[in-house]
């Protein structure tokens, strides 16, 4: 799997209630989530954003609470992956089971700039900026985990065990 | 090799004899928690597997404490969501709001959790029954659907960091202080993926409401969970509340740690995070002079009775300043009850407070005491994220419930020395 697309880039410690404030959780619904996404750190980033877009940060993205309204909300926004130095845990596992992709890799974090053009292989591990044309190894997925996502996330996947 | 208390929980429910950091297990559940949120999607997924009866109608807590009593229609709606569901599936421990609490207050109580036991919550704070001795952590909403349908979760086994406590706080320095001073230390992001576990004679000091709410907060540190060893309050917190079926695990005195603090609760001092992260932590005499608009006492990490019994003490003959809002919200409506008895209540509300019953309410800037943009809340809760409890231009301070009480009468952020006490 690959995708393709231009960075949105953030610092350290991007907190869940920034990327979907808690006056917002009284839906679940996908798209009424993807409305309000970034809306505290990024006002504009819903204007701004296009389908396959990356979202880059530092490190801790994604501490706080344990809503998976987050990783919906940037799902439905039409972001295709997360790269960061390190995500917080549980907003880690839930990008998995939901089957959002994203990747830990610092020293690709450094390099890239907002507004860059960067293509992420998952197959392969390998993060590559095109505007910069440089490239990184990513830490890839335990087995487990790649056999969630192979089946698009842990219900799936769980549905054909039992 | 050793294994950590977290260790030796996780591999004693996956039937392995051994475990080790970084492995990833399948474990069985003892309790899988959901609330107004995070149930409703969690219930949502379920309808998409091949399952459709939850594992143990015993072993699932619904708790509606987010946007409850129901704050709009969205939240109705939510909450119907889940009452429908805890009826269809004869959910034991489904919670109206006349017997209900904020979930980590509650558990506790009702004795649904206790040593030993394995615990996931689609709620981040599910990490503070690590009090008690249990392995309790937060996941999402996918995380809860899949262990009500099958009991299981799996699980990357954590490394630990050791803190070793010693001495005896002062009067005035509760849990808060002591978990506020931690973060300070280590981080928001110092115990990544990583257990908390607690050890030393200084628990002993610790009463089972600061060990809550010490746990309670291993997840702004970013742990995975904390933990602690269990001891003589311990088995007498869970007999007085029902929880008769536990397991004590003890770390190996081989176990590895990545990194050990020593901590003399003696030299603690009463402490407030700053905005915007609970990392941001300064000693009460390095505060400066910050006006407060309005103080929260409560939550799941200071809404138990010994946090309302310190602000009581605090406010009693006292009155809030002009222009200040105090509101108390107890976390169950058991610790409601026993304030009112005890004549808590009354002593807010002469103090010129308002007593909210049990809810989540501010602490996520749900309802029941929002912020406008400017405006500057002191706070017994365990967040201060931009935006937290209202306008991305308000500001909370976390603090102690005693900090919060002398805030609330001097109308700036203090200490109960401040008022001679
Ligand atoms: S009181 Fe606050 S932190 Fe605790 S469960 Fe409710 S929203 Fe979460």
């Amino acid at each position: 799997m690959k995708v393709y697309g231009k960075v949105h880039k953030y610092g350290d410690n991007v907190d869940t209630d920034v990327i979907i404030p808690a006056r917002y959780l009284n839906t679940s619904d996908p798209k009424e989530l993807a409305a309000k996404c970034m809306m505290d750190i990024d006002a504009d980033f819903v204007s701004r954003v296009e389908p396959g877009d990356i979202i880059v940060a530092n490190k801790n993205f994604g501490c706080g609470s344990s809503r998976e309204h987050a990783p919906i909300a940037i799902k439905a926004s039409g972001i295709s992956c997360v790269i960061a130095e390190t995500f917080a845990r549980i907003f880690y596992r839930n990008a998995i089971n939901i089957g959002l992709p994203i990747i830990e890799c610092p020293d690709a974090v450094k390099n890239i700039e907002a507004g860059d053009e960067v293509v992420v292989d998952f197959d392969e591990g390998m993060i590559y900026n095109r505007t910069k044309g440089t490239k990184y190894r990513g830490q890839a997925f335990p087995e487990f985990m790649q056999g969630i996502i192979k089946t698009e996330g842990l219900i799936n996947y769980i549905n054909q065990r039992y | 090799m050793g294994m950590t208390m977290s260790q030796k929980i996780l591999a004693s429910h996956a039937g392995l004899s051994q475990v080790t950091a970084g492995q990833l297990i399948e474990a069985n559940l003892d309790m899988v928690l959901g609330n107004d949120v995070t149930a409703p999607i969690a219930i949502k997924e379920m309808e998409k597997m091949t399952i459709n009866k939850v594992f143990d109608k015993d072993k699932i807590a619904l708790v509606p404490d987010h946007f409850t009593p129901n704050k709009d229609i969205k939240s109705a709606e939510n909450c119907l969501c889940m009452r429908e569901f805890a009826m269809e599936q004869d959910i034991t421990n489904y919670f109206e709001i006349g017997e209900m609490g904020i979930e980590h207050a509650l558990l506790p109580e009702k004795g649904l959790v206790a040593a030993g036991d394995l615990i996931i919550g689609a709620d981040s704070h599910t990490c503070t029954y690590g009090a008690l001795g249990a392995f309790s952590t937060g996941v999402g909403s996918t995380d809860m659907a899949a262990g009500m349908a099958t009991g299981k979760g799996w699980f990357k086994v954590p490394s630990a960091i050791k803190f070793v406590l010693s001495g005896k706080p002062d009067e005035w320095v509760s849990g808060k202080d002591v978990i506020l001073h931690i973060i300070g230390m280590i981080g928001v992001d110092g115990a990544l993926y990583k257990s908390m576990e607690f050890v030393g004679d200084g628990i002993k000091n610790l009463s089972m409401d600061d060990r809550f709410t010490i746990a309670n907060m291993a997840i702004e540190a970013g742990a995975k969970n904390g933990i602690f060893p269990v001891d003589e309050k311990t088995l007498k917190y869970m007999d007085d509340h029902g929880a008769n079926k536990y397991s004590i695990f003890v770390p190996d005195e081989d176990a590895e740690y990545d990194e050990v603090y020593e901590i003399d609760l003696s030299t603690i001092k009463s402490t407030v995070a700053f905005p915007h992260l609970p990392e941001n932590a300064r000693t009460i005499d390095n505060v400066g002079d910050i006006k407060i608009d309005q103080v929260v006492i409560g939550s799941c990490t200071n809404g138990r009775i010994e946090d309302l019994r310190a602000a009581a003490k605090v406010l009693a003959g006292r009155k809030v300043a002009k222009g200040m809002r105090l509101i108390v919200f107890p976390a169950t409506q058991a610790i409601y009850l026993q304030a009112m008895e005890e004549g808590l209540l009354a002593t807010f509300i002469k103090a010129g407070g308002v007593v909210s019953t049990p809810t989540c309410g501010p602490c996520l800037g749900g309802h029941m005491g929002i912020l406008a943009a400017g405006e500057r809340a002191v706070s017994t809760t365990n967040r201060n994220f931009v935006g937290r409890m209202g306008h991305v231009k308000s500001e909370v301070y976390l603090a102690s419930p005693a900090v919060a009480a002398a805030t609330a009468v001097t109308g700036k952020i203090s200490g109960p020395k401040d008022l001679g006490l």
